[in-house]
Parts: structure tokens; C-alpha cells; sequence
């Protein structure tokens, strides 16, 4: 795998039934820059980054092939245990869903599954990657409290402490401030910003401005293909700038920019 | 014209007054139930206190003493065996379907628990009779050393645990598939297996509507009569072991209005006994309806 790469797709096919959802994906994910996968509602974005954390396992009519390639180990067809390669990778979802337990052990789950069990661990732990996310302040006096009983704000950076608990090299983000207020979705793209400088992070929107703001590097995805790829700089202001035999794709993603465009 | 237009409004309104008034039978139905089974049971009332008839076990009606303490423990054994065998295995059974069957086998069972749900409770007798009667006493008694005929606690429970199966599973079922993907995904992402995630997450989110469920099994095992009527034995006597015979309340009434009315008092301790278990299925009924509600409010 090239320097510098994290994530590499290749040939991704995947079907739900006979739903033929990823079609011939190849996606190259950069290491420490925020990765932004871009596409209307439906066209496959969620089920790409499950894909690379394994999670459509657990849907019984699945057929995946391809290869999936994190630091040089193709995770489609591996024999490492599954569960430690998730841990490499946080997850936060497009609404928050905190475990049905109290804040601290909310953020100790990950850490308690692997092991580290020793209290004074887990406090100082716990403290760490709270006040990562910004939410040590707001919570350091309730903790025992249950964490549905957080804003819906609070309980999306309590779901990022709880990733970054287990360590993660990679975070996987769809659409995490869909569900939040403008203020909340600025703290968490402030905080994804920050966390570039240790983190590989990919984060899937269909917000185009947001991806204008933040992306690294950008992935155009439409029913199921990806269409285009690159740098944020070279798709979103040199559009031209591209190779004569794209005519064909050039146009869709003309089109879809326009789309984005005209629903911002 | 305008007689037609009055018509009409006279008529639609005499639809409403219907409607309205149907509404207020069902609604008003236990009420009325519970009212009725006060006023024939409070002649035994005036003469010994509720207190009194409750903790005896003194069932003598012809000498005018109804202690119903055996009977009410009867229906205690019957009813918290029966969930203690229905509850562990709907469980489990829950779990599997939702989380490792394949979708088609689910699609199997709800027709099957339908069906179970559906036979109508001699059924249950008399198999209980020509199945387990026999099992038990045969099999299982001997291996604690027991001489039984049989027609047991236990043998009552175990026809019981089968005939609530399919209420307890069907809603379990309901709860389980509520909980949301995302949670479960959540917990996976953490490193967590899928066991330990069912586990630590699942389980726990389920709560509430477990305990609900069993909420409403209890009630309807407290109630049931006829098929636990057929094999429990009938006997008056506080049991102490499962490999006794029991004389559950339902049975009880089952078995004996309107054959010893002559005796004084015997309709009334009857109505008495009716009235009790007529509470406690009320009460169990409002339990867990609040939970599955309060449930419901957690999981949205
Ligand atoms: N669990 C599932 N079972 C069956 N089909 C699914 C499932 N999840 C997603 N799909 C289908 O896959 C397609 C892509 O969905 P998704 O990845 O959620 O899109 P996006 O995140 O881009 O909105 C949709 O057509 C959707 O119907
Ligand atoms: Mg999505």
C-alpha cells in the first residue's frame, strides 16, 4: 500500500438480497485528514463505512466481495478477530444511541470489553477522553446518571469520548450532526478539525457546505458508484481540471453539484 | 327537503349515541364486574374480616369457615413455577429469533405461536392428563424418590408454562426487534462480541418490557382455570412441594359454584374468591401495561 494511505477499497460489491447497493467501489482514504464521502440520501454512504468496520456482518442477507485493505490487512478476508479490528475504528452514528447505562460506564464499555477494569484506570481515563470531547465540564458532577438524560448535543460527544475510549486510529462518522442544533454541529466539526492531527477520520454528509468547510479529501458517491474522487481543492475549485475520457461522469457530477447547490 | 336534511342529522346522531354508548359498556365492564362480585361476596365480608379469610386455612363451609390461605398459596405455586419454566425458555427463545435465526424461520413462528395462542385451554387438560400426568409421575417423582399420582403442582405448571408461552414470546418478540439496530452496532464497534453486546446491551435495554411481559403472563397464568383444573389434583391443603396436589383459586370456583349453594355462605365465599383473583389480575394487568409503556417512552 502507498505511504500515506490508510483505507484502500477495492472492487466493493455489495448486495442486500438482490439489491445490488455498492457497485465496483474503489475509494483511497488518506491517513490523518478528514475524508469526506459526499451523496444524495440513499446512494450507499452508510453502508460503505459499515462495510469497513465490518458492522454488515450482522445482517443475515448480506453478500459482500472485494477487498478492504487497513494498514495492509484486507479486513474483508482476514482471520484476525473481528471485534480487536473494530476497535480500531470509532464509530458515531447519524442520531446518538448511548448504551443503556450511566454516563461513566458509557465511556468505560469499551474499556471494561477489553479488559482494563481497574478503577483508578478507568477514572483517569474516563476523564481524558470526556474532556477530548468537551463534555468533561458539563458532566463531571452526574456521571452516574443514565446518558439518555444528556441533550441530544451532549450525547453525540458523549458517543465520540466513548469511541476515542477504546483508542481508535480511525473515526468513522455518518452524518453526525444531522440530529444536532447549528452550535452542537460547529463544536463537533470544530472538535473533528482538532482530532485530524492524530486520527484518520472519515465523515459521511450530504451537506455540501459542511464538506466544503472541513474535507481533506472528498469521495462523490451517486446509486451506488463512486463517481469522483480526490483532494478537496482539486474537486470543489478546479472542477476542469480533469481528464478528457470523463466527459461522461463529468456531467453527472455537474449535475449533482447543481443538485447540492440548489438544496443548500 | 329540509324533512330530509333532519332525518339525516337524527339518524347520524342516533349512530353516535350507539357508538358512544358501546364505548361506555366496555369501558365501564370491569367495573361492573368487580361491583357485582363485591356486593355477593360482602355477606361473608360483615361476618369475618378480609384479614381473617385470607391467612386461614381452614376450609370447612359447612361449618361456615372459608380460609382461603391454602387455595390463594396454590394459585401462588402454580403460577410462579409455571412463569419460572415459561419465562427462562421464552426468553432465550426471543433472543434467538431476533438475533440469530434466519428471517424466514421467524416468519415460521408467528403463525405457530398464533396457533398455540389459539387452542382452546381443555386442549391443553387433556393433554396435560395423557402426557404429563403419566411423565411425572412415572419419571420425574421417582427420581426424588416421590410417590405421586402425578396430578401435581408441578404437573399444573408445566401445563401452564405451555399455554402462556406464546403471550410471553409474541410480546418479548415486540421487544426485542424495538431496539434499534444503531444500539447494537454501537456496542460492536466498541470491540464488544455479538454475545456480550446481547448481553450488556440488549438485555438491558429490554428491560422493561421483559419484566412486562412476564407481567403479563402472570396474569393470565393466575387466571387460568379449566386445563390447570384437569391436572392439579384438588386438594385443600397448603401444599409444600411441587410433587403435591394444589387446589388453585380458579379451580376452585370452577369447581364448585353452583353445586353446594344450599350450604350459607358458599356463593359468597365463592364470590369472595372471584373477587381476589379478580384484583390480582387487575392489578398485575395495570403493572405491566405501565412498564410497557414507560418501556416504549425509553426506546423512542
Ligand atoms: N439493512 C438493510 N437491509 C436492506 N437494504 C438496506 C439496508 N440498509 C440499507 N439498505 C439499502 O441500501 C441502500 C443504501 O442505503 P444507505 O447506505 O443507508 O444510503 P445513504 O447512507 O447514502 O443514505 C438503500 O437503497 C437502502 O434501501
Ligand atoms: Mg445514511
Amino acid at each position: 500500500m502507498e505511504k500515506g494511505v490508510k483505507i484502500l477499497v477495492r472492487d466493493l460489491n455489495l448486495h442486500f438480497g438482490k439489491n445490488h447497493v455498492l457497485k465496483n467501489v474503489n475509494v483511497t482514504i488518506p491517513e490523518k485528514k478528514i475524508t469526506v464521502i459526499l451523496g444524495p440520501s440513499g446512494c450507499g454512504k452508510t453502508t460503505l463505512m459499515k462495510t469497513m468496520n465490518r458492522l454488515t456482518d450482522i445482517y443475515p442477507d448480506v453478500k459482500v466481495s472485494g477487498n478492504i485493505f487497513i494498514n495492509d490487512e484486507d479486513i474483508l478476508n482476514t482471520q484476525q478477530d473481528i471485534t480487536i479490528l473494530r476497535q480500531k475504528m470509532g464509530l458515531l452514528s447519524q442520531r446518538p444511541y448511548p448504551l443503556p447505562m450511566n454516563i461513566y460506564n458509557n465511556v468505560a464499555y469499551g474499556l471494561r470489553i477489553s479488559g482494563r477494569r481497574k478503577k483508578r484506570y478507568l477514572d483517569k481515563r474516563i476523564e481524558h477522553y470526556l474532556t477530548m470531547a468537551n463534555l468533561w465540564d458539563e458532566v463531571k458532577d452526574r456521571l452516574k446518571e443514565s446518558a439518555s438524560r444528556l441533550s441530544i448535543g451532549q450525547q453525540q460527544r458523549l458517543c465520540l469520548a466513548r469511541g476515542l475510549a477504546v483508542d481508535p486510529e480511525i473515526i468513522l462518522a455518518d452524518e453526525p450532526t444531522s440530529a444536532l442544533d447549528p452550535i452542537s454541529s460547529q463544536a463537533i466539526e470544530e472538535k473533528f478539525v482538532e482530532l485530524k492531527k492524530n486520527y484518520t477520520i472519515v465523515l459521511v454528509t450530504h451537506i455540501l457546505r459542511q464538506a466544503k468547510r472541513i474535507a481533506d479529501h472528498v469521495v462523490f458517491m451517486y446509486l451506488g458508484e463512486v463517481i469522483e474522487q480526490g483532494p478537496a481543492d482539486q474537486i470543489f475549485n478546479h472542477p476542469r481540471k480533469r481528464s478528457q475520457n470523463r466527459i461522461l461522469k463529468d456531467c453527472s457530477i455537474s449535475i449533482l453539484h447543481f443538485a447540492f447547490c440548489i438544496l443548500q | 327537503m329540509a324533512r330530509f336534511r333532519i332525518g339525516r342529522h337524527l339518524r347520524s346522531r342516533i349512530h353516535l349515541v350507539w357508538m358512544v354508548v358501546s364505548l361506555m359498556i366496555i369501558l365501564l365492564l370491569p367495573f361492573i364486574l368487580g361491583i357485582g362480585l363485591y356486593v355477593k361476596s360482602i355477606l361473608l365480608l360483615e361476618e369475618k374480616s378480609l384479614w381473617e379469610l385470607l391467612f386461614s386455612s381452614d376450609w370447612r363451609p359447612l361449618s361456615g369457615n372459608f380460609g382461603f390461605l391454602s387455595f390463594a398459596i396454590s394459585s401462588l405455586w402454580v403460577t410462579a413455577l409455571s412463569l419460572l419454566i415459561a419465562g427462562p425458555i421464552c426468553l432465550l427463545t426471543a433472543i434467538h429469533l431476533t438475533h440469530y435465526a434466519k428471517k424466514w424461520v421467524l416468519q415460521i413462528m408467528h403463525p405457530v405461536i398464533d396457533i398455540l395462542a389459539g387452542i382452546p385451554s381443555v386442549i391443553f387438560g387433556v393433554w396435560g392428563i395423557l402426557v404429563i400426568v403419566p411423565f411425572i409421575s412415572r419419571y420425574v417423582a421417582p427420581i426424588f424418590g416421590i410417590e405421586t399420582s402425578g396430578y401435581t403442582i408441578l404437573t399444573g405448571s408445566i401445563v401452564l408454562a405451555v399455554m402462556i408461552i406464546p403471550f410471553i414470546l409474541n410480546i418479548m418478540i415486540d421487544v426485542f426487534k424495538m431496539i434499534p439496530d444503531e444500539l447494537k452496532e454501537a456496542s460492536l464497534s466498541l470491540g464488544a462480541s455479538k454475545w456480550q453486546t446481547i448481553k450488556l446491551v440488549v438485555i438491558r435495554k429490554a428491560f422493561p418490557g421483559i419484566i412486562s411481559a412476564f407481567g403479563l403472563g402472570i396474569s393470565r397464568a393466575f387466571g387460568e382455570t379449566i386445563a390447570v383444573l384437569m391436572v392439579v389434583g384438588n386438594v385443600a391443603k397448603i401444599p409444600t412441594g411441587v410433587f403435591q396436589a394444589g387446589y388453585p383459586l380458579p379451580a376452585l370456583i370452577a369447581n364448585n359454584y353452583g353445586e353446594m349453594l344450599s350450604i350459607p355462605m358458599y356463593d359468597s365465599a365463592l364470590m369472595l374468591a372471584a373477587l381476589i383473583l379478580f384484583c390480582v389480575v387487575l392489578i398485575f394487568n395495570f403493572l405491566s401495561r405501565i412498564l410497557i409503556m414507560r418501556s416504549e417512552k425509553i426506546t423512542n
